[in-house]
Parts: C-alpha cells; sequence; structure tokens
C-alpha cells in the first residue's frame, strides 16, 4: 500500500478524515511556499498537493489561475518545483503531491519527471488534463517508481469511465462534486454524499472529494462520506493576499485548523 | 491512404483528448452522434441543401486574370470561401455543429472567437435554430474587430470579453472550455477550428472539406486537370486543411500552408509553430506548439487575430512530419501588402488572414510557369478589417476630399 493510501486508511483507524490541502508553487514565491507547506502541516493538513504553475489551466478558476500568473511571473519551472520538494523533504514526511497539466511535465520529459520525483520524495500526481485513456505512457513509469496517479471521478462520468478510472488509479480515487472548475460554488451536499458513498462502493481504495469546498461546514458535509476532504482555491485565496497582510500565514494556520477540527471524530 | 484519426483520433502521435473528466463523456457522445450521422443520407441532404440555400454553396472558384498578369507566371485561382454567407469558410462547420447539438437535444451553444468570423457563424446559425449562444473573445481581439463585436451582438449572442493571458483566441478557447465544464450537460461547444480534443479535429476538417471537393470539381471542369499547388493559410488550420483534404490522395498536387510570421521570425512576436515550435498538449491536443523551455506556453503576435494562435491543427503537425503538406510564414507587412494588392488587382478586399496566403504568391508564383495552375483558398472577406487596416495607415478620422492615401 502506498504512503498517500496508507495515511488515509490510518486516519480512519482513529475515525478521522484526511484533510488534504492545496497550494501553488511559487505563489507568492518558492521560499514562503516551503513555509506555507510547514504551516499547514502543523495546522493539521493530513497531505499536501503542490501545484506547478502553468500557463493555460483549463481546469481551474480565476483564483488558481491568478496564482499561476503571479508564481510564474519570478518564474517558477518544473525543476524548481522538484527542488522544492526535495528542501522540504529534508524538514517533514507528510505525503506530498504533484498537480501539473500535461505539458510541463512533457517538457521537462516523461520518463525524468517520474525518476526525479522519486528521487526527491513525491508520492502522488495528479494531472487534470489526461484522462486514463491518455495516460498510457505515464501509468507504467510511475508504478516503477513508486508514484500514484490519481484520477479524477466527475459528475458526469458514466459507470464505465468509473470502472476505467477506478483500474487505472493508486493512492486515492478523487471524486469532483460538481460539474466546473477549481473554486465553483458547491451546492446540493446530499446528493454529494450519495454519490460519494455509492462510488465507495465501487473501490477499497479511498475517496478524497475536492473543487468547490471552501469552508468547515462544506468539509464537514464532504467529510461525513468521503475519506478525505481536497481544499485549494480558498486557501490559495489566502496566500493570494500575502504582498498586503503580513499576517497571512497565521490567517492560513487558523482556516486549515478550522477546516481539520470538523474532520476529527467523524464517522 | 490511412483513415485518419485512428479510433482514439490520433493522427500518428498528434491528436489525442487532453481534458478534464468532467467534459470526456460529452466528447465521447459527440463522437458518437457524429459517427452515427456522418453517413446517414438524411443528414447529408439536410446539411447540404442548407449549404446550398443558406450559405450559398457552392462558391466560385475564379479565376484572377489580373493577378495572373501581375505575377506573370502560373494561373491563379481564387476559391472564393469570402463569399459564404458572414464572410468565411467559418459557416461551414457552424451549420454541421449546429445540427449535431439539435440532434444532442443541447439548449445552448458556447464558442470561442480570434477574429470573429466564427463568433458571427455561430451567433448566426444559433440565432436560426432559437438557441442561447455566448462566445467568448480575448479583449485585444474585441478591439481590432470591433465590427464583428457589434454583428454578434445583433445576431442575439452575448459577447464575453476575456481578460486573462494574452487576451486573444488563446485565451478565449480555455474561457470556452472552463464555461463547456460547468454547463456540460446542456450545452454544446462549438469549437471552430481543427483544434481542440478528439472529435473536434477530424469532425471540422469534414464539415471544411467541402471547399476542397467542390475546387476539384471546379479545376476539373474549367483546366481539365489537378491544379499544381494549393495555397492556404493557417492559423488552428481549418480552411487549409477544408481544400487541402480531398487532394491528399493525389501526389502530383504540392499544398502549403502560410502561418503568421509577425513582425519575423528573429523577433520572437510571431505565430509560426513550425518554425520554431515543438510538440507539446495544449488544450485537449498534442501538437506543435509555441512554448518555452519549461513548457509553458509563449505569446503569440499576428496583425491577423484569427492567425494569433500558440497552437497548430494537429493533422497539420502530422503532415509536415510526411513532408505531404509544406508550410512556411510571411510577416505582417507582407500581409498588408497582399491586402492591398489583391483589393487594387481584383476588387476583392481580403481578411488580413486570407491576405497571408496572397502574401506567399510573391514568393512561389515567380517560381512556376504559366502552364501551372494554383488554386489559393480565399477564406474570408476583409471588412472585418477595414477599420484596422485605415487605422494603421492613418485614416481614421474624418473622411476628406484630401490626397489619397491607399
Amino acid at each position: 500500500m502506498s504512503r498517500i493510501e496508507s495515511t488515509l486508511k490510518n486516519l480512519l483507524l482513529i475515525r478521522e478524515k484526511a484533510l488534504i490541502t492545496y497550494v501553488m508553487a511559487g505563489d507568492p514565491n518558492l521560499k514562503a511556499t516551503a513555509d506555507i507547506v510547514l504551516e499547514i502541516e502543523g495546522a493539521g493538513a493530513d497531505i499536501v498537493e503542490i501545484g506547478v504553475p502553468f500557463s493555460d489551466p483549463i481546469a481551474d478558476g480565476p483564483t488558481i489561475q491568478k496564482a499561476a500568473d503571479r508564481a510564474l511571473a519570478h518564474p517558477v519551472s518544473m525543476a524548481d518545483v522538484l527542488h522544492l520538494v526535495e528542501s522540504l523533504r529534508k524538514e517533514t514526511k507528510i505525503p506530498i503531491i504533484l498537480m501539473s497539466y500535461c505539458n510541463p511535465i512533457l517538457a521537462y520529459g516523461l520518463s525524468a519527471f517520474f525518476k526525479e520525483s522519486r528521487r526527491v520524495g513525491v508520492n502522488g500526481v495528479i494531472v487534470p488534463d489526461l484522462p486514463p485513456e491518455e495516460a498510457k505512457d505515464f501509468l507504467p513509469l510511475a508504478r516503477r517508481n513508486q508514484i500514484d496517479m490519481i484520477f479524477l471521478v466527475a459528475p458526469t462520468s458514466t459507470p464505465d469511465r468509473v470502472e476505467k478510472i477506478l483500474k487505472a488509479g493508486s493512492g486515492f480515487v478523487y471524486y469532483v462534486p460538481l460539474t466546473g472548475v477549481t473554486g465553483s460554488k458547491l451546492s446540493g451536499m446530499d446528493d454529494v454524499q450519495k454519490k460519494i458513498k455509492a462510488l465507495k462502493t465501487q473501490t477499497d481504495r479511498p475517496v478524497a472529494t475536492g473543487f468547490g469546498i471552501s469552508n468547515p461546514e462544506d468539509a464537514k458535509g464532504i467529510g461525513a462520506a468521503a475519506d478525505g476532504v481536497i481544499v485549494g482555491s480558498a486557501l490559495v485565496k489566502i496566500i493570494g493576499t500575502a504582498s498586503e497582510n503580513p499576517a497571512y500565514l497565521s490567517d492560513l494556520s487558523a482556516f486549515v485548523s478550522s477546516l481539520k477540527e470538523v474532520l476529527k471524530s467523524v464517522d | 491512404m490511412k483513415h485518419l484519426p485512428n479510433k482514439k483520433g490520433r493522427f500518428g502521435p498528434y491528436g489525442g483528448r487532453y481534458v478534464a473528466e468532467t467534459l470526456m463523456p460529452a466528447l465521447l457522445e459527440l463522437e458518437q452522434v457524429y459517427q452515427s450521422v456522418r453517413r446517414d443520407p438524411a443528414f447529408k441532404k439536410q446539411l447540404s441543401e442548407q449549404l446550398k440555400n443558406y450559405v450559398g454553396r457552392p462558391t466560385s472558384l475564379y479565376f484572377a486574370e489580373r493577378l495572373t498578369q501581375y505575377f506573370g507566371g502560373p494561373k491563379i485561382y481564387l476559391k472564393r470561401e469570402d463569399l459564404c454567407h458572414t464572410g468565411a469558410h467559418k459557416i461551414n462547420n457552424t451549420i454541421g455543429q449546429i445540427l449535431l447539438t439539435q440532434q444532442m437535444g443541447k439548449k445552448r451553444v458556447i464558442a470561442e472567437t480570434g477574429a470573429g468570423q466564427h463568433g458571427v457563424a455561430v451567433a448566426t446559425v444559433a440565432a436560426r435554430a432559437g438557441l442561447d449562444c455566448e462566445i467568448y473573445m480575448g479583449t485585444d481581439d474585441m478591439k481590432r474587430q470591433a465590427l464583428n463585436v457589434i454583428r454578434m451582438r445583433m445576431l442575439g449572442a452575448k459577447v464575453r470579453g476575456v481578460d486573462t493571458g494574452s487576451r486573444t483566441l488563446k485565451d478565449a478557447i480555455s474561457e470556452a472550455l472552463r464555461d463547456w465544464t460547468a454547463n456540460v450537460r446542456d450545452t454544446h461547444y462549438i469549437l471552430g477550428s481543427v483544434l481542440g480534443p478528439h472529435p473536434y479535429p477530424m469532425m471540422i476538417r469534414d464539415f471544411q472539406s467541402v471547399i476542397g471537393l467542390e475546387a476539384k470539381q471546379q479545376i476539373l471542369r474549367f483546366e481539365g486537370k489537378l491544379p499544381d499547388l494549393l495555397i492556404a493559410c493557417v492559423g488552428g488550420g481549418s480552411n487549409a486543411i477544408g481544400l487541402f483534404y480531398p487532394f491528399l490522395s493525389h501526389e502530383t498536387v504540392k499544398m502549403v500552408g502560410v502561418e503568421a510570421g509577425g513582425l519575423g521570425l528573429d523577433s520572437g512576436k510571431h505565430a509560426a509553430r513550425f518554425a520554431s515550435g515543438s510538440v507539446g498538449v495544449l488544450q485537449g491536443t498534442m501538437t506543435f506548439l509555441l512554448q518555452d523551455e519549461n513548457g509553458q506556453i509563449e505569446r503569440t503576435h499576428s496583425i491577423s487575430a484569427g492567425l494569433d494562435y500558440a497552437a497548430v491543427g494537429p493533422e497539420h503537425s502530422y503532415y509536415r512530419d510526411k513532408e505531404r503538406i509544406a508550410y512556411t510564414s510571411v510577416t505582417d507587412d507582407e500581409a498588408l501588402a497582399a491586402f492591398h494588392l489583391l483589393s487594387k488587382q481584383e476588387g476583392i478586399i481580403p481578411a488580413l488572414e486570407s491576405s497571408h496566403a496572397v502574401a506567399y504568391l510573391n514568393k512561389v508564383a515567380p517560381t512556376l510557369n504559366s502552364d501551372q495552375v494554383i488554386i489559393l483558398n480565399l477564406s474570408g472577406r476583409g471588412d472585418k478589417d477595414v477599420h484596422q487596416v485605415s487605422e494603421m495607415m492613418g485614416l481614421t478620422g474624418a473622411i476628406t476630399e484630401g490626397e489619397d492615401l491607399c
């Protein structure tokens, strides 16, 4: 069992749901991202997703688009992000997932990317514009380097597609509770919970849910059904205030704690 | 010739379907619906009747006698896509896709547009079908193609300005894809060029192939032989592949696609993907792109909004590798000179996009002899560009009886 999967499953043993947090590498700068990751780990995050900035993020809403633009203004490359993980690994064992669009990975070199990811201590990879059909070259490299490829299941996914996605991925299943991009508004919690529960009957792997979860109330609702809750845009929004808010790190910390709080002692 | 793309939407290594899972079922549905109607006689009849009676097809293949004399070499024919209803070849595709939209029972259509010609063609068919329509357009393009913004609004479409990134076609496509991701259940995305995820490059090529099919019949009638050379401008590449596709199996017919050379290839300000690009994935497809060494998409530049885009259709990448189609570029200045040349010589004001194809005649015509025949795809008319060009010539403001500046 991979680090990511065991992290989620071990939490369940103590009746906790995992908090998975997303931050954009290099926003406001790479040094700050390292501090942010350690800060949110201290505040209760169980797994971190580190976004690799891309110029044309088609699955992201305005909040993450702007964060990518801020990062790219430095600029920040895939090599920089891998180096960031390498330096973080001296300080933390928290599972780290890289979230990158296809093109920065291909430009770095597919095989080099997985090899280097393993060397620096990346545990999983999410590629939002890579459905399992296009992942044939990715999957053996990920396996060989013991890196989880995590695929998304959408509300529009048909039963045969869900099957295909479950078969291709490892680590956890990423359920998107809405049709839309990151940072969209979540609605219809009852229905979302039902869909997560239905998905959980089809797999032994943990199911984590993200897109549109922006406050402890949403997190609690999702946490009641899923094994993990993924929060991205809401954190990125706080980090986006860095330039005018000297206390952004403690604000972030308080927000992450408030999310984790509602994911403890849930059944 | 192999039948392309394959079942996975691949033209050799190019193409594919690189999108978020949310869109995958819609793409599979679109592919399935398209495959089921493409050979259906009833659908074909409906499509060809609308192309005839509404669009005004077949468009003429016009022998440009004065232009031919001007160059003093090969016979030059113009395929007059500028005479299509709405002023460009774009409507060949939107007529087809609106029929599919109705077939799928979707109530709303969205689209991106660069020069505005595709946006106008979508707004037009949406009006006629009584469907809601929203068009995404970069705010820089809205400025330089203001006339088309007004046309779209008159046709009842909402035009959404896109103020991110380069504020041009690429950013409009991203925003349309995001809208589609949110509204995929009731919305069809009418993509405008042979770009994006499968089945778009295949389907749009098929809809645009009417250009080449007609041109082939027409030239055989006029000349009793196939042409020696086909020329078309290439942004995403739909007008080019539309003309080229029916000729691909005829090995004697040479083909050249003309990309936007902008301020010159050395300036870095251009959209000549085949001159300095490399293979990558953008907006759903694997193809040649302008990108930096980190895989970030580069800003492009062209005088023409319709060619100002960082990627080229995947099928073009395939035929470029196979050396079946050659690609070249001309600069903004060369295109602008050709815009004036065609206006003066033939009384046809071409779109700035199509002017790139015309400009290439300067390079190729002197190398051919008078027995040889060229077909150039005049993909659109230049009405939309009159304001931009007159501004560049300092002609804005009051029209006076003063000196002629043109």
